[in-house]
């Protein structure tokens, strides 16, 4: 066995990755924030106004790297539960099922933004173009998985389970999209696209990218941390997370100890 | 047939099924008599000048099918799960994606069939024009095996939950977008006088596809939901 | 003549080896270790929540063990190499409550095809149940249900019977049926593997007994043959 093999072995085994992953979760949680603050700065403050939309296209900002994680979360989701179906490995399990609600969060995210742009652009609160049609079905597809997940008792079953179901729902996610833009075609809805017919300046981009790998690195924070209270779920009954709650709890009781 | 023979065993299972829904015929009745509640509800929720019924019939007449269909799905696989003959076909010799094709098309022939049937019966309620008729008729022949065939494969990942109904309808509205899109834009199509061969080709192509990918998925399903 | 004596020189039909399973990370039970053979009757004892009926889910290929293995033959055992070779009674009778007893039984018949010089009506004479043919499952006493239910296993040309509770609800006649259908199929070298909560036992000879305690993490169930 090869050292990358071994390497794989050593950081999937749970009380190894639960320790990683508490040492990493707190940077990647600082780092993203900070580089939100950043590319909000540059978003909200640095970039120019648009010639067509004036001030209120900033909210571009936040919504596309928002819809960008909303994807990029459910194709994790989804390479993740491939994982754990045929190699039936837990951590996978875990990971996929882990990255559920934090896409289901941005996508949410997307699409009340996406809403708060509507406003002042159409003048109604909601749309049925192309875009947020599909993001809404994509929420749905979000909301089935984490609703089957917490439907089954036995949590390796329902890892399967919805780890299954999001296979389907990725498999369906171009379907959507296809069909929901020719739909809208068809109904001759609204033609007005999101980023404008105007190229995007270059003092636009960098805020946009910044904000991007901001989320991006929010989101392994915080699919970190939650996968660390979900290996702790899975493992109960194992010698080290029993070591760690005694450990904890040594900690927190209240100190009465002889002074040596 | 030799008795044993995988043909035998889905003729036998095909056999059964007609005939426990013969023996239980009045509840077959439950899905058209849904799908008229829902027809006449927007009549009366939205008044009744055929000019404005008839911009949404077909929608309308999709969308009852599409709900009845959703509540039949539930009779799929319950009464073999509490009884115990799901796990016998599970445990039988033949390809599970096999049998549980036959039984989703017994399934389809008995609750979906009908409801084609009243369907110009329903459009005409909202006064559906004579042209679109046809295409309706068309589009559901392509659209409820399909959506038969990816609700069985939902159904089948929350067989045995008590009160599934909520979760069912959250699982397969996001995979019944694109045949309800398809479907009843086949029919918006029509009634503009608009080509509408392509969506009903969209359609079909799908069928086939689900024909021979939904069975499998669903036996997938079915072995993760009774492990 | 009880088969037991003279078991273990023939070859083994079901071997378990290790075998644990648990859910949510509690133990059901396990590890276990013990041999099936052609001719043999093994009882499986255990209290209520001792895991018998999943042992018998293990055993039939519906579930994966959590740890261990199961050979068929020698060979591990997939569903696909045991489906053909097995019939399984669980707590559900696996009838449908709308057909009659032989319409249940020609389904049963047609699935998995029956044993040669068997059809559905000499079955259902083999559990005492005939004049009941045309009877719907829906008017049965449990009792008769649970021997439509042997009628189905007594069909299947099969040589391994895996049975959860076969005396349950079943009077002494029935109980008798269930040790006489035993004892036939063990002449006849197949193999039966029966759970019980251990108040009515197999009582023709001495069956090999395995015990599962309803299992804590210090004590698992264990072989004793």
């Amino acid at each position: 066995m090869n050292a990358l093999t071994l390497w794989f072995h050593k950081i999937g085994s749970p009380p190894t990755f639960y320790r990683i992953a508490g040492a990493l979760a707190p940077w990647c949680y600082a780092i993203g924030f900070l580089l939100g603050l950043v590319a909000l700065y540059g978003g909200l403050v640095l970039a120019p106004r648009d010639y067509q939309q004036g001030d209120a296209y900033r909210i571009i900002f936040i919504h596309v790297p928002c819809a960008w994680m909303g994807l990029f979360a459910y194709f994790f989701m989804a390479a993740n539960a491939f994982i754990a179906l045929v190699w039936r490995i837990k951590l996978s399990e875990i990971l996929a099922m882990a990255s559920a609600p934090i896409g289901a969060a941005f996508t949410f995210i997307t699409l009340v933004t996406g809403s708060l742009w509507g406003k002042p652009m159409w003048g109604t609160w909601w749309s049925w173009d192309a875009r947020l049609t599909s993001e809404l079905v994509l929420l749905f597809l979000y909301l089935g998985v984490i609703g089957l997940y917490a439907a089954i008792e036995d949590r390796r079953q329902a890892a399967r389970a919805a780890g299954f179901l999001a296979l389907i729902g990725i498999v369906n996610l171009p379907i959507v999209h296809f069909s929901v833009n020719w739909w809208n075609t068809l109904h001759q809805g609204s033609t007005v696209r999101l980023l404008g017919p105007s190229k995007i300046a270059p003092d636009m981009i960098w805020p946009l990218l910044t904000m991007a790998l901001a989320t991006h690195i929010w989101f392994f924070g915080s699919l970190l941390a939650r996968t660390r209270v979900g290996l702790l779920e899975l493992d109960g009954g194992k010698e080290w997370v029993r070591a760690i709650a005694l450990a904890d709890a040594a900690t927190s009781r209240p100190t009465e100890q002889a002074h040596d | 047939m030799r008795p044993g023979s995988t043909s035998a065993a889905c003729a036998a299972l095909v056999s059964r099924d007609l005939t426990l829904v013969w023996r239980r015929r009045g509840d077959a009745l439950n899905p058209i008599l849904f799908a008229l509640i829902v027809v006449a509800l927007f009549p009366l929720a939205l008044g009744p000048e055929p000019e404005q019924l008839r911009r949404i019939a077909a929608g309308v007449v999709f969308v009852a099918l599409l709900l009845a269909g959703l509540l039949a799905l539930d009779t799929l696989f319950r009464g073999d799960y509490e009884d115990g003959s799901l796990e016998q076909l599970v445990l039988s010799p033949h390809p599970l994606s096999l049998l549980l094709a036959c039984k989703i098309a017994v399934h389809w022939l008995t609750t979906a069939l009908p409801l084609i049937v009243i369907a110009p019966l329903l459009g005409e309620l909202l006064h559906l024009p004579g042209e679109v008729r046809g295409v309706l008729v068309l589009a559901l022949l392509l659209a409820t095996p399909l959506l038969s065939l990816i609700g069985a494969v939902c159904v089948a990942l929350t067989v045995g939950m008590h009160r599934s109904g909520m979760l069912l309808a959250l699982l397969v509205l996001p995979l019944y977008v694109p045949v309800l899109i398809f479907g009843a834009g086949a029919c918006s199509a029509a009634q503009a006088g608009l080509p509408f061969l392509a969506p009903l080709l969209w359609l079909a192509a799908a069928l086939v596809l689900a024909l021979v990918l939904a069975p499998l998925a669903c036996a997938a399903a079915l072995r993760i939901s009774l492990s | 003549m009880p088969p037991s004596h003279d078991s273990h020189d023939r070859p083994a039909l079901l071997e378990a080896r290790g075998l644990a399973f648990s859910r949510n990370d509690e133990p059901i039970f396990g590890p276990l270790d013990f041999v099936l053979r052609a001719g043999e009757v093994v009882l499986i004892e255990g209290d209520n929540g001792a895991g018998k009926s999943t042992l018998l889910r293990v055993l039939s290929g519906l579930l994966a063990p959590t740890s261990g293995e199961i050979r068929l033959d020698g060979e591990p055992l997939t569903l696909a190499r045991l489906s053909p070779r097995v019939a399984l009674l669980s707590h559900h009778t696996g009838l449908k409550h709308e057909l009659s007893a032989i319409e249940n039984l020609r389904f049963a018949a047609g699935l998995h095809g029956q044993r040669k010089g068997m059809s559905p009506p000499s079955a259902l004479g083999g559990v005492g149940l005939e004049g009941y043919a045309d009877v719907a499952v829906r008017q049965l006493s449990a009792g008769q249900k649970k021997r439509v239910a042997l009628a189905r296993v007594l069909l299947a040309p099969v040589g391994l019977w895996l049975l959860d509770e076969p005396y349950a609800n079943l009077d002494l006649d029935g109980i008798k049926l269930v040790n006489r259908l035993l004892e036939n199929h063990a002449n006849r070298g197949g193999a039966a593997l029966i759970t019980s909560h251990g108040a009515y036992a197999y009582t023709s000879g001495t069956p090999r007994k395995v015990a599962l305690r309803a299992s804590s993490p210090a004590q698992a169930g264990e072989a004793k043959t």
